[in-house]
């Protein structure tokens, strides 16, 4: 399996995590990222997430070797929907697994936080009052 | 040339379209921005995008070649 996929289909976190399992790994963290109800004060219905497929794999697996070179982890992965997600849906998934729960922990965050910083995904927010946006690192809306 | 233009998120509702084939004089992906934001209204500058040129990240000022695919890329939001 490649450490990084972006999914048109539900993720299963729990065959993720096995994926990451192995005898020298005593830690695993994981991490979930889920469709909100709100943003920046809106009521959220749904969200669509589009993504330019090859650049977002290639830029993910980068950022996965990254986490590799910089922290002393087992196994590592990360996946990411696209297309339409309702509220509670999992958008976005990191495991890593590493002897000891620091590196694990810390790896974890520096994926998630670069994915979200540079793997080209795009929100579009679709608000109660009819109006959709597309979004910003920051989720402020793009004018 | 022709370029292959790929769009996304804001400049693809912008442009109403996916992408598109463009037969331009631009020589680097400046120049075609430039030409495409005057023909699609687009209103994020340069400094606001990333620029991709077939598949992988590029400077704005490289050279384009026939056929290249290139993408502008708007300010990303996954997560």
């Amino acid at each position: 399996m490649t450490a990084f996929r972006i999914s048109a289909e539900p993720i299963d976190p729990a065959a993720l995590a096995r994926s990451l399992v192995h005898a020298r790994a005593g830690a695993c963290a994981t991490f979930e990222g889920l469709v909100r109800d709100h943003n920046d004060g809106r009521a959220v219905q749904r969200l669509d997430y589009q993504a330019y497929a090859p650049l977002a794999q290639s830029e993910g697996e980068r950022i996965i070797d990254e986490a590799r070179e910089k922290f002393a982890i087992v196994e590592a992965c990360c996946v990411h929907r696209a297309g339409a997600l309702a509220i509670g849906d999992l958008a976005v998934w990191v495991g890593v697994s590493a002897a000891h729960r620091g590196a694990a922990f810390d790896a974890c965050r520096y994926i998630i936080d670069e994915v979200k910083k540079r793997v080209p995904i795009w929100k579009n927010e679709h608000y109660a009052d009819g109006e959709s946006g597309w979004l910003h690192p920051d989720n402020t809306p793009v004018v | 040339m022709n370029y292959r233009v790929l769009y996304f998120a804001s400049l693809r509702d912008r442009a109403g379209m996916d992408a598109e084939q463009i037969n331009s004089l631009a020589t680097d992906a400046r120049g075609l921005y430039s030409e495409l934001r005057a023909r699609h209204g687009f209103t994020m500058g340069e400094e606001r995008l990333r620029v991709a040129i077939n598949g992988a990240f590029a400077q704005w000022g490289q050279t384009l070649h026939e056929g290249d695919e290139v993408v502008f890329i708007p300010p990303v939001s996954g997560g």
